[in-house]
């Protein structure tokens, strides 16, 4: 297990900050277990693991959100305890977190400065706070005005201001969780390159990605932790994509493959040259004439970048509004005028893209969660009835596998996977023959992913249920789908079949390669 | 992975259930521990107040504001504040006694004196018809729940005292040639003892648990007010939800309004004013939550008990009318810490069982419009 601690020794950066045997019980509960963890000056760290390995617990550790229950954090050779992040901060540690902490109503140059306001004779020195804030901007090679309210800057932008205002403490190291997680392609260039730019300038850099491939491509070091305790480090040089997955999951893993044997049936969604306007851009559309058809039994990928209108196409297609022109077709029947709620009830269900805004009720319990969308099923006369409603529920949670209490816990209580499973499980209680999801495998761990594309795998095979989901991760295309449908700017730029290879899906979704 | 976080955060749940254990009933059953205290304490400190006859005579205030309160909390459970019950409350007893004194028809020349219970469905309507108007501007034009419901307290109460010039119906009774006698059955009289308007709240409030706890309607109200996205993508009809829980609010202060009419033998066009805020004082007592999603009638009714026969008991005492006002005030506020405390707890417990969720925060109810949450979710929506 801890074959690392030599291999510690012969780093290549210099240790600025290391973790000695840090562990971190809540309760009985071991979140952390004597993880040793080094961030080497001038360069990049990643660190690996599934939701619940402890990556955050360890974060928030090092930046001294919450104290460790044992072991020790040096920096520069001398033992240090942060009991505050101000007090991390002030020895230099700075975190972003992965939800940013900026006011989007003030403007840059206020955010920067937002509770260190530079105080003059006549109240606040605004203009200081302008040159100071201007100059940061210039050095991260973005240069937005000052004064630009944060709200209308894009999301990479206001990221770089974060990071901005990391530096104006003089931030020697800088954590950041899921800095990529919302970005597109050219944004997290951007942010890459501002990396590349902080390293040449003495900062050293922890990072937290999901996404495995994006974070190899900017990290020196890796280090994988697994259930509390760390699993493997190594230089970058001597891993690659495998050695990551492997000693994350402890297993090798597949994503599955299209399930077969089985003859698909007719086509039960037909999408029609369906347009959604652009709310923002007048004259532009995300989705732009798009047309599909999926037969019952098929599992269709789409993929694409941020903003090619994945989104906006399963959401207009499940009747969320926002088409203007085209058909949607379910079993031959025109449903483009219908509700949301009369859709479900035709059988075409959506398992929407962020599942804390639009998946689920986090004042109710997993078992209402479940039985929302099918409430018809249990419901006799006017009342409805608590027998049935068990077990509908009973069968939701056993047919998608959901760990759990019971129907009474809290939605806050399940893992990120566990609530997606939720909100797959939810809409598959009210019998559908078509299931959109969007980005099914958002924000959960490796071994969640395999589980939910096995039941949509399932679903497809045995039910003749049509899947189509979307991602923006190419190794999910190879999974599981039939058929890969490539979107670039609301349009299909391509379609491949289930032999298709990730070089040919990234170049028709005009993706750069990062290098 | 998943099954080790689900097994450390079941631990947890555990553990925190074992200490807190005697703390959480004491939380959780605040509003019927406080209304324990102010009987116990009124009860020493005056001869008079324990005994059936007060407690009825206290109940058939309280059965005002809970008539009030219950269908505040509709509107709270949506996410949703509705500010125009007073008003209401006063129109509806105008309109009932305008009523009882007859309807006279110039063009026929003939004066019509409709039955009593032809005025309670005709004032409940006007009620609905209030709601109705608020849930439609809410729902369909986005006015936020606050604005609304604001502008109808101003616009219920000008119509109110435009129909009686300002003046107070004193004759409510009916008379027997006329057919239509029996007002006073609405809140002034007894049944086997006990005021009808207790009766009266009674009735509405097992129709309110029946349809929050057992009815599809009731689920939608508390998933509309705990995540409108979320509810909507479910087929829930939020927007009817919506509609709907202000036309219940509405025929609840029309109802309120009858019986308060009823009890005094009299309408004024002045009647509940400032009544809105003793009835959400009287949701949130009992543990409501202002940002929708949370809470129910059993601890409402508490909240309304708590408020009434804490006001009625200082009155008993003799306390001063502006100390009362004082110790009402106190309570709310201890009531909202109580919530906050509540729910921060069940939020820390969330936190650090995962630490992307993002539940709703419930001091930010204090802080901001309880409507501006619901309006956000709705403009979501609509992109």
């Amino acid at each position: 297990m801890n074959e690392h601690a030599a291999s510690q020794e012969e780093a290549l950066g210099k240790v600025i900050l290391s973790a000695r045997n840090i562990a971190k019980s809540f309760g009985n509960v071991h979140a952390l277990k004597a993880v040793n963890f080094d961030v080497h000056y001038g360069q990049v760290t990643t660190l690996f693991g599934e939701n619940g390995a402890g990556k955050s617990t360890l974060m928030k550790i090092l930046s001294g959100v919450i104290q460790p229950s044992s072991g020790e954090i040096v920096l520069e050779g001398e033992p240090v305890r942060f009991s505050s992040t101000t007090e991390a901060q002030r020895h230099g540690i700075s975190i972003i977190h992965q939800e940013l902490s900026l006011a989007p109503n003030l403007s840059v140059r206020d955010n920067v400065f937002m509770g260190r306001e530079i105080v003059g004779k006549g109240g606040v020195d605004y203009a200081e706070e302008s040159r100071q804030t201007r100059q940061l901007m210039e050095e991260l090679d973005e240069p937005i005005d000052p004064l630009t309210p944060v709200e209308d800057l894009r999301l990479g932008q206001q990221q770089i201001v974060e990071i901005a205002r990391a530096l104006s403490v003089n931030s020697r190291i800088l954590i950041m969780d899921e800095p990529t997680s919302a970005l597109s392609a050219s944004e997290v260039e951007v942010l890459f390159r501002v990396i590349r730019d902080l390293k040449s300038r003495g900062v050293s850099l922890v990072y937290i990605s999901h996404h495995l491939e994006e974070a190899l491509t900017i990290t020196d070091h890796a280090v994988v932790l697994r259930d509390g305790r760390m699993t493997a480090y190594a230089a970058r040089a001597e891993i690659d994509l495998e050695w990551i997955v492997r000693n994350m999951v402890g297993e090798n893993f597949d994503l599955g493959s299209p399930p077969e044997g089985y003859a698909m049936g007719d086509a039960v969604l037909s999408i029609e040259g369906v347009t959604v306007p652009d709310a923002s851009v007048p004259g532009r559309a995300v989705v732009d004439d798009m047309s599909l058809s999926v037969r019952a039994g098929e599992i269709v990928c789409i993929y694409g970048l941020m903003g090619a209108g994945r989104t906006e196409l399963l959401e207009s297609v499940a009747g969320r509004g926002g088409m203007v022109a085209g058909r949607v077709l379910l079993h031959g029947e025109d449903i483009s005028r219908l509700s949301i709620a009369e859709r479900i009830e035709k059988g075409l269900v959506l398992v929407p893209e962020d599942r804390q805004r639009d998946g689920l009720v986090q004042t109710m319990s997993v078992g209402e969660n479940l039985s929302l969308a099918s409430i018809g099923a249990f419901t006799k006369g006017l009342l409805t009835s608590r027998g049935r409603e068990r077990h509908v529920v009973g069968d939701s949670i056993s047919n998608v596998h959901i760990k759990t209490d019971g129907p009474a816990a809290s939605i806050g209580s399940l893992s990120g996977g566990n609530q997606q499973k939720v909100v797959i499980g939810k809409m598959m209680a009210t019998h559908p023959r078509v299931v959109l999801l969007d980005e099914p495998s958002r924000g959960i761990d490796i071994g969640a992913k395999a589980e939910v594309f096995r039941l949509l795998s399932e679903g497809a095979a045995q039910q003749g249920l049509a899947v189509v989901f979307s991602t923006s991760e190419v190794g999910e295309c190879l999974s599981i789908a039939h058929r890969i449908v490539v979107m670039s700017r609301g349009r299909i730029a391509a379609e491949f079949g289930a032999d298709a290879t990730k070089e040919e899906i990234m170049a028709a979704s005009g993706e750069a390669v990062v290098a | 992975m998943s099954d080790v976080s689900q097994d450390n955060d079941n631990e947890r749940g555990k553990l925190f259930g074992g200490d807190f254990d005697i703390k959480r009933v004491l939380l959780e059953g605040r509003a019927f521990f406080a209304l324990i205290a102010i009987i116990v304490i009124f009860s020493i400190l005056s001869p008079v107040y324990f005994s059936t006859s007060n407690f009825l005579t206290m109940s058939s205030h309280v059965a005002i504001f809970g008539l009030l309160s219950l269908g505040m909390l509709l509107v709270i459970l949506t996410g949703g504040i509705d500010l125009s019950v007073g008003s209401t409350l006063g129109l509806a007893g105008v309109f009932a006694g305008f009523l009882m004194q007859g309807v006279s028809f110039e063009i026929l020349g003939v004066v019509f004196y409709p039955p009593v219970w032809v005025v309670v469905i005709l004032t409940c309507g006007l009620g609905a018809l209030v709601g109705a108007i608020n849930g439609v501007l809410i729902a369909y034009f986005k006015v936020p729940a606050f604005v609304a419901t604001l502008g109808l307290l101003y616009v219920a109460r000008g119509v109110a005292l435009l129909m009686t010039d300002g003046l107070t119906f004193n004759n409510l009774g009916g008379s027997p040639e006329l057919g239509n006698t029996g007002f006073d059955w609405l809140g002034f009289n007894r049944l086997l003892g006990i005021p009808v308007g207790v009766l009266i709240l009674a009735a509405v409030a097992i129709v309110g648990i029946l349809l929050l706890a057992r009815t599809p309607f009731g689920r939608w109200v508390y998933s509309t007010g705990g995540n409108a996205r979320a509810a909507e993508l479910s087929g829930v009809p939020v927007k009817r939800v919506q509609v709907l829980v202000y036309v219940i609010s509405g025929i609840c202060a029309a109802i309120a309004g009858l019986v308060l009419s009823s009890q005094l033998t009299s309408a004024g066009p002045t009647a509940g004013t400032t009544y809105e805020l003793t009835a959400i004082a009287g949701v949130v007592i009992g543990g409501a939550a202002l940002t929708g999603g949370r809470g129910n009638v059993r601890g409402t009714l508490l909240g309304a008990f708590v408020i009434g026969f804490l006001s009625d008991g200082l009155v008993i005492i003799g306390v001063s009318s502006y100390w009362q006002t004082v110790f009402t005030g106190a309570v709310i506020i201890l009531a909202v810490l109580l919530n906050s405390i509540q729910y921060s707890g069940q939020k820390k417990q969330k936190a650090s069982s995962d630490g992307k969720t993002t539940s709703p925060q419930p001091e930010g109810a204090t802080g901001r419009s309880p409507a501006s949450g619901s309006t956000a979710g709705k403009a979501g929506t609509q992109s």
